[in-house]
């Protein structure tokens, strides 16, 4: 078991002809996931890859069964790309471009929401199931089979937090980056729900940043909802008020959305929390040897 | 990107938003030729820096009369303005908004800002103006009105409604008061703003609204598309360092400690400056080098965190992922040689290749670089190098 996707999920990629979509596809297809296909519009009828390229989400999905689409699309275009997906009825929605204008993730996530679509991202490293499927840009190797669950906004954290787990002799259900922008799609209560759910995940690592309160959101869930363990680091605890820290949610506001708010906040609903993401692994072996 | 009061609003006039007449002015002759092209009896002078809290520092007078506006313009242009955003080096001011006096009867908030737990814009309305937001917020949020407009159904009458009935304005007052909101709804949605702030909102004695200040910031990812507003950039409000850096593709923020780090990815970033402070050390600067951590992007990260003299060591610390380490090893080597690393480089790579890439940093045998196995290792290291132990 695992969460999102396994070994059979088909997925498609729109902007898949493009530099970072071809780079991306091929690795994910070295990993094993089941891509069928891609959307570039105008190239329909193509082969790339060995794959079908097709004009629109609805001619790919029509002919492939995709459930899944990973996009590559150009900031200006993706909000675009993503209600395309969500009026052809994808599933879910894997979003890697970083750079995405605020205001068309708002419109792209509400339409996506009333088309029941989940997403992932914007500007994020994307999702994977351990030995099964890789759906985005992380590198697939450091994801060794296991029983823990990763939950990340940051992409290079959620790489430092699965390796660590793997080197103390744990692995990975299932990894989720769920990106550092304003708008993203799932976030952790959903994620946490779902590992909650998943009977292989046994516990939970849970890595966020300042800026925002969806930590404090899910602290607050945790507490009532969730009966694993969770692990959690939140970084950003030495970063300037008012200053914006690369991904462009990663800033401090007022006195809200600080590192040392949603530490207080987790460790009030019992979870492990760690100082540095050096003690990540650590902390899970602590967590599940009890 | 954020924007002078002047140039937020001169887009609020462009969407019917009521603002008093102003010009900018550059020279205290220009001030004074504003203020008589503006006639009238009284002026403001008001200090053009980002930063709000002027008022307080200085930077805004009211003048009576032409030599008040000369004398004023003389104080302020190339005063060095501290104020509670600015920190304590203030900020230097190169131009002066001249503005006609406005009859206040009444000082109100209104901004507009993204809620991010609601994912739509929220505005928010306030009847104690002239006050920082924030202070309202903690000590009486009950005098703030909050309406989240759905960005898909856009700003309809009843969201005014609610802002203006919750301000409890008398009912000569709503109609106005609405079609301002929904005028500044459209400049936020429009320009793809990230906050707006009108403080105060003035209510003038003939029961108009006008925008005495304006705060706008905008969305970095969305500029492309407003090339009228990246037109308006002040250069000179932005930090050389972190401009010169994301012409590079790096993002770099300077702190005030000791120890240097370029990493790549904004959250290991940050989870490495965590960690040198968990370790006792203080991180001298934030800088990613992003996905392409190359020979040149290193070399240029060196040069920018090697201007700080405060930097007595460097952590660089890159999870190789689709790049591979062994690459990026010989990228830090290069660099080596492009720039004149003075002090000791702690070099942690994981990830794909990593065992080859300690064995290339072995070999290459260049006395300050000294690898380590681990993000806790090379932070303690790095540490250690700055206090010259």
């Amino acid at each position: 078991m695992s969460i999102l996707v396994n070994k059979d999920t088909k997925v498609i990629v729109q902007g898949f002809t493009g530099k970072e979509g071809t780079f991306h596809a091929e690795q994910c297809l070295a990993y094993g996931t089941k891509i069928v296909g891609g959307v570039t519009p105008n190239k329909g009828g193509q082969t790339h890859l060995g794959l079908p390229v097709f004009n629109t989400v609805s001619e790919a999905m029509a002919a492939t069964d995709a459930t899944v689409s990973m996009i590559f699309v150009p900031p200006a275009f993706v909000g675009d790309a993503v209600m395309e997906a969500a009026d052809a009825g994808i599933e879910l929605a894997v979003i890697i471009t970083e750079g995405a204008p605020v205001r068309d993730m708002m419109m792209a996530k509400a339409y996506a929401v009333k088309n029941n679509m989940k997403t992932i991202g914007p500007n994020c490293p994307g999702v994977i199931t351990a030995g099964e499927c890789k759906i985005g840009i992380m590198p697939g190797m450091v994801f060794k089979k296991g029983n823990v669950g990763l939950i990340s906004k940051s992409g290079t954290l959620t790489y430092e937090g699965a390796n660590q787990v793997c080197n103390v002799g744990y692995g990975i259900t299932t990894a989720v980056g769920i990106g550092g922008d304003p708008i993203i799609g799932l976030s952790y209560i959903q994620l946490l729900t779902m590992f909650e759910a998943d009977p292989e995940t046994e516990a939970i690592v849970m890595i966020g940043e300042i800026g925002g309160d969806l930590e404090i959101q899910a602290a607050n869930f945790i507490k009532e909802n969730i009966t694993k363990p969770v692990v959690a680091f939140i970084a950003g605890q030495t970063a300037p008020k008012g200053k914006r820290m690369g991904h462009a949610g990663a800033i401090i506001s007022g006195s809200a959305g600080t590192a040392a708010e949603k530490m207080a906040a987790l460790e009030a609903a019992g979870v492990a929390v760690v100082q540095s993401p050096a003690e990540i692994g650590e902390k899970v072996k602590e967590v599940l040897s009890k | 990107m954020n924007i002078h009061e002047y140039q937020a609003k001169q887009i609020f006039a462009k969407y019917n938003v009521p603002v008093p007449k102003g010009k900018v002015a550059f020279s205290v002759e220009e001030a004074v030729e504003n203020a008589k092209e503006l006639g009238g009896k009284i002026w403001v002078v008001k200090a053009q820096i980002h930063a709000g809290g002027r008022g307080l520092g200085g930077g805004v007078k009211l003048a009576k009369s032409i030599e008040e506006v000369k004398e004023f313009a003389t104080e302020i242009l190339g005063m060095t303005l501290v104020t509670h955003q600015t920190g304590p080096e203030g900020k230097l001011v190169q131009k002066i908004y001249i503005e006609e006096g406005a009859d206040i009867a009444d000082e109100l908030y209104l901004g507009v800002v993204l809620d991010r737990a609601k994912e739509m814009p929220v505005i928010m309305a306030s009847t104690e103006g002239g006050m920082e937001i924030e202070k309202v917020a903690n000590e009486t949020p009950e005098k703030i009105v909050k309406v989240a407009v759905d960005p898909t159904i856009g700003f309809q009458g009843f969201h005014g409604r609610k802002l203006a009935f919750g301000l409890g304005l008398p009912k000569e007052q709503v109609g106005k008061f609405i079609k301002f909101a929904a005028a500044l709804y459209k400049v936020y949605m429009e320009n793809d703003a990230s906050l707006i702030e009108i403080n105060p909102l003035v209510k003038t004695g003939a029961g108009d609204f006008v925008a005495l200040d304006g705060k706008m910031g905008f969305d970095d990812s969305a500029l492309g598309r407003h090339p009228d507003i990246e037109a308006m950039r002040d250069i000179s409000e932005e930090n050389p360092a972190e401009m010169e850096a994301s012409k590079y593709g790096l993002s770099y923020v300077k702190l005030d400690g000791n120890v240097g780090c370029m990493v790549n990815g904004a959250g290991l970033a940050m989870g490495t400056m965590d960690t040198i402070n968990y370790v006792g050390g203080e991180p001298a600067n934030f800088l990613d080098v992003g996905g392409a951590a190359n020979a040149q992007t290193v070399a240029k990260g060196f040069e920018i965190i090697l201007r700080d003299p405060n930097v007595k060591s460097i952590f660089v610390n890159i999870f190789g992922g689709i790049v591979r380490c062994d690459r990026i090893a010989n990228g830090i080597l290069e660099a080596t040689k492009l720039v004149n690393v003075s002090v000791p480089v702690i070099v942690r790579l994981d990830g794909t290749n990593a065992p080859e890439a300690a064995e290339i940093l072995k070999n290459a045998n260049i006395s300050n670089v000294i690898a380590a196995s681990d993000l806790g290792d090379g932070a303690k290291k790095a540490v250690a190098a700055a206090k010259g132990e």
